[in-house]
């Protein structure tokens, strides 16, 4: 039995079932394994359900001189069919620059941009009428890759620039100085459950649209904005969604507002629902980057100076991409001190898909960036990378403010590290690698520990919101909802959790609901890993409203002082006497006390200044580290992972089970970025590996056959966040980034760990070889 | 003849006279029954999200196969009984021991691939016992999960066992056998909708008959790559004629130094017996799609359907296989080599099937290797794909056969590189000569899996790897990092 279902046996008695740091299962888990979940494209369908399909661009740039839709609106089944021209409000579906037409009208920047609609009876019929769309392109030149971009200065935001110290004197002063380039590739969300929406047409100008989105809000305004009608007609609700991990958050507009508008027009229900295919050339991914860096250093590998100039692909809008740029500027520092310290960023307008979140937010584009400058060094020196990593590790009291002047207050890495080291036995085990690789000509071995450093608010303050509302029924159910979704991270159970704790019931007398913009309004998207932190709080107060008012009632009516009325597991004590809750609650209604609350939660603390790139963008960091080995095969470049060990700080966790589902997932989404998931784009623009027969994420067998995994047992969170707990959506994604440096460290061993191999990601076994054969060919001579 | 299929579903037998011959199971059970349980994620069996098991009656016992219903097309479930996720848990609602260890273990985050693994883990559970680790990633390396890591799976799928055999569900199977029972027939069974017309015969001179009658019918055995001409292409397919039933086509015996396979064998049925005498042949078998792809799919169908990156025919052609074709009453037999013409075409004549692939038994001493690169180990398609045959006396190559896949238009034959080695010792020197001349032999492509560079570069270095594997004295060196290891000292 492993720690995982021990943990879940574990029930003391006298606390209530599933409240906070318990190992409570995921709400939906029985619903999950029995396929009775249900999932947007579950619902049932009302009588004369259309099925849409969304005719695309196939080219990365041109003029549109005309689409003639005429012979589709006579196509078999059709019920309709929508350009630019039947929208009845603005064409775009952005998140913040209006550069996101809904359907393009005069110009198509990618292939796989949405240019119309058809709605049939069926999928089948409407994708065979799409077919007979008839569109005249005019070609325009395409920019298709990061370097042309940069060469054209094609950007779809200014570049922007974080400066602290003086790096070029820095540089210049350094006694070793290295430059190199980086490349690291994008990565597909892959949610198995592809982009849906499904709109049902209501009376008056209202639509209720069943979303697939981490971002009900700003589908709500999208839609509206679409169909030239005020926010509250629009009602948008998301149960749950088959995975999400940013894919979700800015790009369900584009299907929801069409689902809407194709209801609105005709009355009846209707779906989008993308297929697989469809859905990786439609959508954005995560963001691809060129980095270059300068690098000065003293003989120990602390860092003097460093520059970055990082580049990333946006694709052809704006989407988020100005927040994840910046965010992997924020984490070009990662858990180090870097004094003196440039960091440009571009981001480049392309004639490929908009990119979009994807958990990290550019962070662990960052992350990878300073890490491979680290190893870089370690080789330049002859030393072990782990030791430069401490060198360079930032102080508790010195050496502790980031490149954009927040002091870093919660500093545990060392501590973290140190015990990771330990547990994994790391120095052993480099020394048998390197003995092991002596005498092994054709496998080699490699292994590296790498930290994770990682700053939690979203950096755009405002969004640092969240709402919730909280019924007490007479008999003394809950029913519970706030603005966060649930995409399978357990996001509905943690938040259920504390409401059970705050009224002291059992978790199973808190009901979860869908999200829904007519419950709580103006959300922030679930994302940057602050659900828990923000919902949970929203929900506690919400829940804390009403115990209180409870209070109140009770010590009136039972003329005790406040503090008499003691809130105990299953009960609650007035002076002398014991009540259950719904006895209670059923007391405070006959005396009509309100049984309802909205709770309301802003992060406290955070403060940036978006033009000096300075402030305090994160109210706290969350901390982790992984030391990942690794087998290469020098002939053909392919690899295995053979061994993890993760020590991953997530405060005081809300939910372990959960908790630890997060960190394992996240490390092995990380170590596919960084391995097998390779974008290729064909030469004419269009995405060549867009379904999983060559799109290659982690199958079960790539998961290390030993894997170790534990969250901090002395984790606790610094600040006031609920219940001392952290955020854990993100962060240990970046865990990953070991296993590249691990795959480094055996490749590196050809050349007698002297030459820095310079892979770059994906890893895929063709790279790992090119950097066999370069290092060999450089250890030569 | 028998119009319509009939099947097993949810305890009885369901009759369907009129359907569509390419209609998936996975868009009848949620489109046409409401079954929304069984979920897609891709539509072209790379996922497992849709996995469904089908119970069949073979020699008088049954057998439990996990396949992906989004690619099997809804006629071939005639005679069999299909089982679903919303089949397992008892009526009063209990969960099957494979949800529960699912449930208990935290194995689902969003669900969404949920039921897939829960029908492949229930395919393990009533047809073997514990798994190995290995095991493990073999049943479930067709079902991808984005959330959990595989973690919390992998200990479900040991869990699940504790709960110890499958009582209830083998009392109901005792009624599910004499209900298959009474669907077995030799006779052809023919369906037809929306102007396609599917047959499935039962004997291959039926077969043979009905495909010379309509010889512009697709051919499907396990739909593993013809599914994706409906899902992906959303091709019309206009008439098919379905391999699955033929008898005699599912037989493999060893014969005058031969192993016969039929080509109506799947890959995991012939896994074992070519394992036996080609190891690593085995060994590539068990990276050829996943365990639902290699339930459906066929040898047979691997070779017919004449793809440059089918993983058996590099292995097949190496070895020296045969290939049997059959038009009407009349056989011929080829080299299999010689089928593969050119990218796209075939020698295969109008009304011609294959009848049989004949793997002619290794001989003594002969050495026999066969590589697979990819991105990733499980349920990737080669960047390339080589086979290597040698018989090495003395020290000297009496004869050398090289195949690859992925490296030309058609899996072909490395005759300069081979020419470089015949006659010759085999030694490093002689290797890494015969190496240059490999460029001679192959001018492949640069494409979404691999570069031309890496290619040409990597499929020397197999030829190089397959010497240091053959020619290793004393204590080995290790040479593999993915797969069996052992198998390269073999």
């Amino acid at each position: 039995m492993s720690d995982r279902t021990m943990a879940n046996e574990k029930n003391n008695a006298g606390i209530i079932q599933g409240g906070v740091h318990q190992n409570h299962l995921h709400d939906s888990a029985h619903k999950h394994v029995s396929g009775t979940a249900i999932y947007i494209d579950d619902l049932p369908e009302l009588p004369g359900c259309l099925q849409v399909y969304i005719g695309m661009s196939e080219k990365p740039h041109a003029k549109i001189k005309s689409i003639d839709v005429s012979a589709a609106r006579k196509a078999e089944g059709v019920a309709c069919v929508l350009t630019a021209d039947d929208i009845p409000g603005i064409n775009d579906y952005s998140p913040v620059m209006g550069d996101d037409p809904i359907f393009a009208n005069e110009l198509v920047e990618y292939v796989g941009q949405s240019m119309f609609a058809v709605a049939a009876d069926s999928i089948d019929n409407a994708r065979a009428a799409a077919s007979l769309v008839k569109v005249d392109y005019e070609e325009l030149p395409a920019i298709l890759t990061i370097e042309e971009a940069l060469e054209k200065e094609s950007y779809v935001l200014s570049p922007n620039e974080m400066k602290r110290g003086d790096s070029a004197t820095a540089l210049e002063r350094a006694e070793n100085r290295l430059k190199d380039r980086i490349l690291i590739g994008g990565q597909d969300h892959f949610y198995l459950e592809g982009h849906i929406a499904l709109a049902i047409p209501g009376e008056d100008d209202d639509v209720l649209v069943h979303s697939s989105t981490q971002h009900p809000s700003e589908v709500q305004h999208n839609v509206a904005k679409a169909l030239g009608v005020s926010d509250h007609c629009v009602t948008i609700e998301i149960r749950r969604m088959g995975g999400g991990f940013g894919g979700k958050e800015s790009q369900p507009a584009l299907f929801a507002s069409v689902a809407a508008m194709v209801a609105k027009k005709t009355g009846k229900a209707a779906k989008v629902r993308l297929d697989r295919d469809d859905d990786m050339e439609m959508t954005g991914k995560r963001h691809d980057f060129i980095m270059d860096y300068d690098v000065g250093f003293d003989a120990s590998g602390r860092i003097e100076g460093i520059e970055f100039i990082q580049a990333c692909r946006a694709g052809n809008s704006a989407d988020l991409t100005g927040a994840i740029a910046d965010r992997a500027m924020f984490h070009a520092d990662n858990a180090y001190y870097l004094e003196n310290v440039t960091i440009k960023s571009y981001r480049c307008k392309t004639n490929t898909v908009s990119n979009t979140a994807f958990r990290g937010f550019g962070g662990p584009q960052g992350v990878v960036g300073i890490e491979r400058v680290i190893d870089a060094i370690a080789n330049h020196l002859g030393k072990d990378p782990l030791e430069i990593r401490k060198v360079n590790f930032y102080g508790t009291t010195d050496r502790n403010v980031t490149p954009y002047y927040m002091t870093v207050e919660d500093n545990v890495i060392h501590e973290l590290v140190v015990e990771l080291e330990a547990d994994a036995d790391y120095a052993a085990r480099r020394a048998d690698i390197r003995a092991f690789n002596e005498n092994s000509p054709f496998v080699k071995k490699g292994i590296a520990l790498t930290p994770v450093k990682f700053g939690i608010s979203f950096t755009t303050t405002f969004l640092n919101q969240a709402g919730a509302l909280v019924h007490v029924y007479t008999d003394g159910s809950v029913h519970l909802n706030h603005g966060g979704t649930e995409m399978g991270q357990g996001l509905y159970t943690k938040v259920a959790q504390v409401v059970a704790e705050e009224f002291q019931i059992d978790n199973n007398r808190v009901k979860i609901t869908a999200t829904n913009t007519g419950k709580v309004p103006n959300t922030s998207a679930t994302a940057a890993s602050s659900g828990a932190d923000m919902n949970g709080m929203a929900a506690q107060a919400a829940a804390r409203t009403i115990r209180n008012r409870l209070t109140d009632f009770a010590a009136q009516k039972f003329q005790v002082k406040a503090d008499e009325v003691r809130w105990l597991p299953g009960r609650i004590q007035v002076g002398a006497e014991e009540m259950t809750f719904p006895d209670l609650v059923k007391q405070a209604y006959l005396a009509r006390i309100s049984l309802s609350s909205t709770g309301y939660y802003a992060t406290p603390k955070i403060h940036y200044d978006a033009q000096k790139m300075q402030g305090r963008p994160f109210y706290y960091f969350a901390y982790g580290a992984a030391v990942t080995e690794v087998e290469v095969d020098t002939l053909t470049g392919e690899y295995k992972v053979m061994r993890t060990d993760i020590l991953h700080d997530v405060g005081k966790s809300l939910n372990p089970t959960i908790d630890l589902g997060q960190v394992e997932g996240a490390y092995i989404q990380g170590v596919g970025w960084l391995t097998t998931e390779e974008l290729v784009w064909h030469p004419s623009g269009k995405l060549w590996t867009h379904a999983p027969s060559t799109y290659k994420i982690p199958a079960c067998s790539d998961r290390a056959p030993e894997f170790n995994v534990r969250l901090w047992d002395k984790g606790k969170n610094a600040e006031e966040t609920i219940y001392r707990s952290k955020a854990v959506g993100e962060p240990p994604l970046m865990l990953g980034v070991s296993a590249l440096m691990a795959l480094s460290d055996a490749v590196a061993s050809v050349g007698g760990y002297k030459i820095h191999p310079g892979l770059n990601a994906p890893a895929t076994p063709e790279r790992v070889l090119d950097a066999v054969d370069r290092v060999r060919e450089a250890a030569a001579g | 003849m028998s119009e319509g299929i009939r099947f097993v579903f949810r305890g009885e037998v369901r009759e369907i006279d009129k359907i569509d011959p390419t209609l998936s199971v996975l868009r009848w059970l949620r489109e046409v029954e409401g079954a929304s349980g069984t979920k897609e994620g891709c539509a072209e069996g790379d996922c497992g999200a849709c996995t469904v098991v089908l119970g069949e009656l073979v020699d008088g016992s049954m057998q439990y196969r996990a396949v992906n219903a989004c690619i099997q097309f809804m006629p071939t479930l005639h005679g069999k009984q299909l089982i679903t996720v919303e089949d397992l848990a008892s009526p009063d609602g209990a969960l099957h021991p494979v949800q529960k260890a699912m449930v208990e273990t935290s194995g689902s985050q969003c669900g969404f691939c949920t039921p897939g693994f829960v029908m492949s883990m229930f395919a393990m559970k009533v047809s073997e016992g514990r798994p190995s680790r290995d095991r493990i990633n073999d049943v479930l390396a067709g079902n991808l999960c984005r959330c959990t890591g595989y973690g919390p799976i992998i200990e479900a799928s040991e869990k699940m066992y504790d709960a110890g055999p499958e009582t209830a569900f083998l009392e109901e199977e005792k009624r599910v056998v004499a209900l298959l029972e009474g669907l077995s027939s030799d006779a052809m069974v023919e369906t037809a909708d929306k102007g396609r017309r599917y047959f499935a015969p039962a004997r291959v001179d039926d077969l043979a008959r009905v495909y010379t009658d309509n010889p512009d019918a697709v051919i499907v055995a396990g739909a593993t790559d013809v599914g994706l001409w409906v899902t992906k292409m959303h091709k019309d397919l206009g008439t098919v004629i379905y391999l699955g039933r033929v008898k005699e086509l599912k037989e493999m015996r060893v014969a005058s130094g031969y192993l016969e396979i039929g080509a109506g064998v799947s890959y995991t049925d012939a896994w074992d017996e070519i394992k036996k005498h080609y190891p690593d042949f085995g060994e590539l078998i068990r990276r050829i799609g996943s365990t639902q792809v290699r339930n459906a799919g066929t040898i047979g169908g691997n070779v017919a359907n004449g793809s440059p990156i089918g993983d058996t025919p590099p292995a097949l052609i190496a070895a020296g296989a045969r290939l049997v074709l059959r038009k009407g009453e009349e056989r011929r037999e080829i080299d299999l080599e010689s089928f593969f013409i050119d990218y796209g075409k075939q020698d295969r004549g109008i009304g011609e099937f294959v009848e049989m692939v004949k793997l002619p038994l290794p001989k003594a001493g002969s050495k026999f290797r066969s590589y697979k690169i990819s991105k990733r180990f499980d349920q990737d398609i080669s960047a390339a794909c080589g086979a290597f045959m040698a018989d090495i006396e003395k020290g000297q190559v009496k004869d050398i056969r090289i195949c690859f896949g992925g490296m030309a238009g058609t899996p072909a034959r490395a005759k300069h590189t081979e020419a470089a080695l015949i006659g010759k010792t085999w030694d490093e020197e002689t290797v890494k000569t015969a190496m240059a001349e490999m460029v001679k032999d192959y001018n492949p492509l640069t494409d979404m899996r691999a570069s031309e560079a890496y290619r040409a570069k990597v499929a020397r270095n197999l030829l190089y790897k397959f010497f240091v594997e053959t020619s290793q004295v004393g204590e080995k060196v290790n040479t593999r990092v993915v797969g069996d290891r052992e198998l390269a000292h073999v």
